[in-house]
């Protein structure tokens, strides 16, 4: 019988939550790494054994951890993520400029081939790469040396790289999101980068349609169509069909375009996933309902996943990396939010359940279908 | 042996106790005695003081003998009784405030 293993980063810890492919009763341990940030926690596609974590804590700064049986141990490797060359600078909020500066570790991307190639998204805003298995760092300065860079500035989080989507069809083919910069894409292996914006409207910059500046939540792909790409903007959920070079508004009737997460069910490439927020002022859900909304014609027309969610009182919200899909016949779809609660739905969104209500708040999820 | 102690999330990523000892070989001093628990608990390394900058944390102090050494030179002998091992050398994490 297969099994599913979520990997549940909060404010204050990691989870390792586990099930069988029924969905239905889950074990949850941890906290791992109890009292600390755990951004992101992800397995690698080569070995599901091999896991990375992300731990940091404004006090102690970053740790990175490995496990090599499952999320059952962890052991601490490299943290030093050094800026190759010329630091340079950045947009600081009061716009003058500011030095590059390390801050935390926001994503880890393993390999999809190597057990031992992992990427991190880090605050300030660059991609470093492993190829040791989380031993030593080195970055793929290109993206952060780009000739936009200087122009970047931070959103509310930080200048964080958030998004790294890799792309078994293009091996060298690297697509990022850095709020609030946008999304590049490298198909050289992050040697050199291009914005990929076009088609975004942020009406929050100077220059609504510019190259660069815009807030960039999240981007989704599904492995079977990878030029197919949709964001959730700041405001406005988006689509390419050309791996990034144009963008196409897809909002539709959502009763918000605002929000962090989405994503692409496991075999319905055109069937995407949200989470709408009220607004950027208040980070919660609309009309004290937490509605997941789908879409099975790839955006535009969306419909409010509601059974088993709460529909009064509700003010939590979901973060960017805190939505993931399994890949069971009936795919299962995850989300955690502020509030500690963990929501999972066995049929596609059709309904849910909370798998976990008192967590602290929920920073990542992501899934394993384990065979 | 210089008796150093770790704040609580510090203790649990090192795996030790309360207290930790380390051995210093020529002056006592602050940086001597980070560098001899980095070298004894690589797992540390970051944590304390920046990895490139070698600076201390912002939101971590340096006691020892109910004084505050955090922005003391560096490179000063610690306090006699430090030195030998009647007091510890406190590596204290600010409080919060009440933040989360």
């Amino acid at each position: 019988m297969a099994k599913v293993r979520l990997l549940v980063g909060t404010h204050k810890g990691g989870f390792v939550m586990t099930s069988d492919e029924r969905r239905e009763k889950w074990k949850i341990d941890g906290p791992h790494f109890a009292g600390w940030d755990v951004y992101h926690m992800k397995g690698s596609p080569a070995d599901p054994d091999r896991i990375y974590a992300s731990q940091s804590r404004g006090w102690f700064g970053q740790v990175q951890q490995r496990s090599d049986d499952g999320g059952a141990t962890w052991k601490p490797v490299g943290n030093e993520f050094k800026y190759e060359g010329d630091i340079k600078t950045h947009k600081w909020y009061d716009n003058s400029d500011h030095p590059y500066e390390f801050t935390r570790v926001w994503h880890l991307e393993p390999s999809l081939t190597d057990a031992n190639t992992v990427f991190a998204g880090v605050e300030d805003a660059s991609l470093f790469k492993s190829t040791d298995a989380g031993e030593t760092w080195s970055e793929l300065s290109g993206l952060r040396t780009h000739p936009t860079a200087p122009t970047w500035a931070p959103g509310a989080g930080g200048l964080c790289l958030h998004t790294i989507i890799l792309d078994k069809t293009h091996p060298d083919r690297i697509v990022t999101a850095i709020s609030s910069a946008g999304a590049f894409r490298s198909d050289d292996a992050g040697k050199t980068w291009k914005p990929i914006n076009k088609g975004l409207r942020s009406n929050y910059i100077p220059d609504p349609d510019a190259e660069v500046g815009h807030c960039v939540h999240h981007i989704a792909m599904h492995p079977s169509r990878p030029n197919v790409l949709f964001m959730q903007k700041h405001w406005d959920v988006l689509r390419s069909d050309d791996a990034g070079d144009n963008w196409h508004e897809v909002s539709g009737n959502l009763p918000s375009d605002f929000g962090f997460v989405i994503d692409v069910h496991a075999h319905e490439p055109n069937t995407i996933y949200v989470v709408p927020i009220k607004s950027d002022s208040d980070h919660f859900v609309p009309d004290g309902k937490l509605r997941v909304y789908r879409s099975r014609s790839g955006g535009d027309e969306w419909e409010p996943l509601t059974k088993g969610l709460p529909q009064k009182d509700c003010y939590v919200n979901v973060l960017r990396d805190a939505m993931t899909v399994d890949s069971l016949d009936s795919c299962g779809v995850y989300f955690g939010t502020s509030g500690g609660q963990v929501y999972a739905s066995a049929d596609a969104g059709d309904s849910w359940k909370a798998i976990a209500s008192d967590l602290p708040q929920v920073l990542s999820v992501e899934v394993q279908t384990l065979s | 042996m210089i008796r150093v102690v770790l704040p609580a999330n510090l203790r649990t990523l090192a795996g030790v106790g309360h207290e930790v000892e380390v051995e210093v070989d020529g002056v006592v001093s602050q940086r001597a005695v980070l560098d001899a628990l980095e070298a004894a608990h690589p797992e540390l390394m970051g944590t304390i003081r920046d990895r490139q900058t070698k600076k201390r944390r912002a939101m971590l102090r340096f006691f020892a003998c109910e004084e505050d050494l955090s922005d003391e030179p560096i490179d000063a002998p610690l306090p006699d009784e430090v030195q030998r091992g009647k007091e510890p050398y406190l590596i204290v994490g600010a409080i919060a405030g009440g933040g989360l």
